[in-house]
């Protein structure tokens, strides 16, 4: 197979975030001062950021059989690249900032951006499975990097058992696919499936459910979802972020592209397992979150309800589910990088333990108006309030929804939501309650004070929440033809076997 | 234009009473008053300009309108209007909200810059609600409202007020999302059935469905707004809500926010489903006239001055639904002069009882006794307004609730005359209140100053618009007829009410 140049303009992002992972690493060989590998990262995700609107010129592109490069690959890379981006400035301060030597911190975020872009530009099981290797193995070594920490060790040992053991579930499940059809490559098994009016047998649904459940744990649905609320707690904030985030999207993204490419979503017995999941993972979620004490917990059952949102908006399928979907995912990569910014921003920092229990966060309001205004924008976005992108993104799942006629969840997520609402409010009250101003280590529990480029960071994430919450115009606009473009993909089988 | 600026106006003003307030301690109030003041100088204009508009039959009712792009994937537009309905309770909105910056001069003492702003985004949100003619934009502020409340009641609010406030949220919230996901099930009839993606209410209307998914439809709309109303069943939140909240929060929940729900059951429920409120609406009438006995009798029966006032707020909104869903002239009329009069009447009762408490840092009627000799002149206004709450002539109620009564009559006699009932209980719930209050020997020993100047003059202001509410009702009554035709004739001949 000959790479054309268009195919390395086209790959230009992947190849960016590459080159600048081994950057990173070679100056560190001569200067171990921390800014200058935070600055290359950035350098390196702006520069691949900005080579995404090239790409989508000469896209969309099938580029060998284990990568697919159109507007929905693009707008989801843009996605991982930005969350990395923000990350990686709230990691700078958390991890001792000038001090100290987290050089290798960057590159690792930089592998685990890359992951996180292969998997979503995969058409085939082996990217697909590289991806997943890539952004999980990068992330063992980033939650347990403060390794002097207890949480954090126990939380990366934890995730390293729970992802060895669904990328094992997942190889078996692409196995048993293989097994049957002969194929890895997602559209080819789409038209095999259509062309011969052929369904998947026994095996070959034991791997789909395989794949389904491998896919679970990444996602955190219910109910493979039990790592989730330990890993959020013990991870350091800002890897945090990065779990809630880039390594849900991504695979979410994945997941809905494999479904409409294969011509899964098809088979009703996924179907309806992947609408009891969704059912019960919203209502565990928001049941789960109800009592506890640790808002890194919190956000972590919050994030498995958003994940059970997400899924009805998948399950609708079709061009409206994938702009559903997208715009959601948008909603909820912000206010999470938000809502896990401004807890790092208030933690001292690794080693140390973040700043997560409620208590921590009494009259948060009256000492730091702006940091608990911007948690009370990211947490009220969560809970689908109006003004923010979450309104707007829970609009989309519903319409999505209801446009599919799918009732059932549509109710389980009003109910669910309406559960949700309890522990939100219960972090603003915490954070609006009057404080004991006297006793003088609470001053101290609020000293730690944002640097200019964390500060810079979440002004900005909170406008665009507002601002897209207001003006949601703009977004839709964006995300209407990659959306388009995967609702073609959806056809494509039926396509090429016509042809 | 215009009704862009009366939603813009009490957003800025919001902004700008929180950030003056940092610049300047005690400013945050004077913004606020600025901008009530503002808001009322313009719906009053606007009335005294339409009522010769108005006078025009063919004009259909509508005295304004903005529309405008917003979200153009699923048809949303930025679409303002109103009608007859629409300006009087606006108009309420802003002689309530100059109500609640005054009744808060004193009162709130501490961030009164945030006080003031969420105060004033309330107002906006509300605004907003009753002007909004596209079902997103209408959800919109339906919910944006909620927040600053929330922070009103949370923040400011009495003892238990940490639970009142996300009992609140929740309920309003939750129910709010049913009506989303109805929302999105007329508009997607719609789209299957025409093939466009609309929000827009006039398209919605006469959308064709079927009688089970227009009654299933029409029920998700309806759980928002018998919450909001509350009609009884749903109202559970009422009570500690308007309890815990400050008295300007009690005033805007029970003068505007519960009008929210009637004007929802007014503006869509019936005219977007005709046959399925039709259907319905015996169910709907006899939570009504349930809600009417039982919040009276629930009102006699509490200690806590502003729980008993709460009460009668389901029992006088309990009319209004009576009034909506008899659907003719007379009970609609009755229906939009009984939320006007009650939201004034009610609203007054709130400042007493937060100027009691002010004073006396007690709601408990058992620990007052007696007190027409230490503040007789706010003795005299609570039993002014508690006469207004129970309907003698003369007073707005007793206007409402006649035409109510005259409405439901021809519709239902039974009914009529269950309704009628709650005549004889209010008088013993409002007369309850001023004897146990007022009258009697001031066996405590309270010494209280009496009234000041500028809570004479709140008190005195919705005093002289409940008489002139009871004594001249025609001015309203005439600004929401072409209204209320013309939603009647949206209707016509499909909405039938079955009720023997």
């Amino acid at each position: 197979m000959i790479l054309t140049r268009s195919d390395i303009m086209v790959l230009m992002p992947l190849i960016i975030v590459a080159a600048s992972a081994v950057g990173v690493m070679l100056t560190v060989a001569f200067t171990r001062r921390p800014q200058a590998s935070m600055i290359l990262t950035l350098l390196g995700l702006i520069f691949s950021f900005a080579a995404l609107p090239f790409a989508a010129n000469f896209g969309p592109r099938q580029i060998t059989p284990l990568l697919i490069v159109d507007n929905y690959t693009l707008f989801y890379m843009g996605l991982v690249f930005t969350a990395t981006f923000v990350v990686t400035v709230l990691c700078y301060r958390y991890f001792g900032g000038r001090e100290s030597r987290h050089n290798a911190l960057y590159v690792l975020l930089l592998l685990a951006a890359l992951g996180g872009a292969v998997l979503v530009a995969s058409s085939h099981f082996a990217s697909f499975l590289l991806g997943l290797e890539l952004l999980s193995i990068s992330l063992f070594a980033l939650i347990a990097y403060p390794k002097n920490a207890e949480r954090p060790l126990e939380a990366g040992i934890k995730y390293l058992i729970l992802a060895g053991f669904s990328s094992a579930l997942l190889l078996f499940g692409m196995a048993l696919i293989y097994a049957q059809l002969g194929t890895m490559q997602f559209t080819q098994i789409g038209v095999m499936l259509a062309a011969h009016e052929q369904r998947l047998d026994a095996y070959g649904l034991a791997g789909l459910a395989l794949i389904v459940a491998g896919a679970g744990f990444k996602l955190a649905l219910v109910p493979f979802h039990m790592w989730t609320p330990d890993i959020y707690e013990g991870a350091p904030a800002p890897v945090t972020a990065f779990i809630a985030t880039v390594s849900k999207g991504a695979m979410l993204a994945m997941l809905l592209r494999y479904f409409l490419a294969t011509g899964a979503y098809q088979s009703q017995s996924v179907t309806l397992a992947l609408s009891l999941i969704a059912a019960a993972t919203i209502l565990v979620g928001n049941l789960l979150a109800l009592q506890q004490d640790n808002i890194k917990r919190i956000l972590a059952y919050s994030s498995i309800a958003q994940l059970g949102y997400l899924l009805v908006g998948f399950l609708a399928f079709g061009a409206i589910a994938a702009e559903a979907v997208t715009y959601y995912l948008a909603a909820y990569f912000v206010a999470m990088l938000g809502a896990f910014g401004v807890i790092t921003v208030l933690s001292r920092g690794a080693p140390e333990e973040d700043s997560d229990m409620l208590i921590n966060y009494v009259g948060l309001f009256w000492h730091r108006p702006w940091l608990a205004g911007v948690l009370t924008v990211m947490l009220l976005s969560l809970a689908g309030i109006p003004l923010t992108m979450g309104f707007v993104g829970k609009f989309y799942v519903l319409a999505a929804a209801v446009s599919a006629s799918l009732w059932l969840l549509a109710i389980v997520l009003v109910i669910g939501s309406a559960i949700g609402l309890y522990y939100y409010l219960r972090i603003i009250a915490v954070m609006y309650a009057p404080d004991p101003r006297a006793a003088p280590e609470r001053e101290e529990a609020f000293g730690v004070s944002a640097s200019p480029a964390e500060s810079i960071t979440l002004a900005a994430l909170t406008l665009v929440l507002t601002s897209l919450g207001v003006y949601p115009a703009l977004l839709i606009h964006g995300i209407e033809a990659p959306a388009v473009h995967l609702g073609w993909l959806s056809t494509f089988p039926v396509l090429v076997c016509s042809i | 234009m215009i009704l862009s600026a009366l939603i813009f106006i009490l957003v800025a003003g919001g902004l700008l009473a929180w950030v003056a307030n940092r610049w300047r301690p005690d400013s945050a109030k004077w913004v606020a008053l600025a901008t009530v003041g503002i808001e009322l100088v313009l719906t009053i204009w606007l009335w005294l300009q339409s009522a010769s508009v108005m006078a025009l039959p063919a004009h259909g009712g509508w005295l304004a309108e903005i529309r405008a792009e917003w979200i153009p994937r699923f048809g949303v537009s930025f679409h303002l209007a109103m009608d007859g309905i629409s300006l009087i309770l606006v108009m309420l909105t802003a002689f309530l909200g100059v109500v609640a910056v005054a009744c808060s001069w004193t009162e709130i003492r501490e961030r009164e810059g945030f006080f003031y702003f969420n105060l004033l985004w309330t107002l906006a949100g509300a605004v907003g609600v009753f002007l909004a003619l596209d079902l997103f934009l209408f959800l919109f502020f339906w919910e944006l409202m909620l927040v600053p409340m929330y922070f009103m009641i949370m923040i400011w609010g009495h003892e238990k007020r940490l639970y009142a406030s996300i009992k609140f949220f929740i309920y309003v919230e939750g129910s709010g999302l049913f009506m989303l996901v109805a929302i999105l099930a007329l508009v997607f009839v719609h789209y299957r059935s025409t093939g466009v993606l609309t929000f827009d209410y006039f398209d919605l209307l006469n959308t064709a469905m079927s009688p089970s998914t227009g009654l299933w439809i029409m029920l998700g709309f309806f759980i928002a707004f018998a919450v909001k109303t509350p009609i009884v069943l749903f109202h559970t939140w009422l009570p500690d809500a308007h309890t815990e909240a400050p008295t300007a929060g009690s005033v805007i929940l029970a003068g505007v926010l519960l009008k929210t729900g009637a004007y929802g059951l007014l503006r869509f429920v019936v005219p977007l489903f005709p046959e399925a409120a039709g259907y319905f609406a015996p169910v709907a009438m006899a939570l009504g006239a349930t809600g009417v006995l039982y919040g009276a009798f629930l009102a006699f029966a509490q200690t806590d001055l502003k729980r008993l006032v709460a009460y009668t707020s389901v029992s006088h909104l309990g009319f209004v639904v009576l009034g909506i869903f008899a659907w003719n002239p007379w009970s609609l009329g009755g229906a939009v002069m009984q939320m006007l009069a009650h939201g004034i009447s009610t609203g007054a009762l709130f400042v007493i009882a937060g100027i009691l408490q002010e004073r006396t840092h007690t709601r408990d009627m058992r620990r007052f006794e007696g007190l027409w000799s230490v503040m007789p002149r706010l003795a005299a206004m609570g039993l002014f307004f508690a006469i207004a709450t129970l309907g003698l002539p003369g007073m707005g109620n007793f206007v409402g609730e006649f035409l109510i009564l005259m409405g439901l009559y021809g519709v239902s006699s039974v009914l009529a005359s269950v309704a009628a009932v709650a005549f004889v209980a209010s008088v013993v719930y409002a007369l309850a209140l001023v004897q146990k209050t007022f009258h009697g020997e001031n066996t405590h020993g309270w010494r209280l100053h009496d009234l000041s100047g500028r809570e004479m003059a709140t008190l005195g202001a919705m005093a002289a618009v409940t008489l002139w509410l009871g004594l001249y009702p025609q001015p309203i009554l005439d600004a929401a007829a072409p209204a209320l035709n013309g939603l009647r004739d949206l209707t016509a001949g499909q909405y039938q009410t079955d009720l023997e």
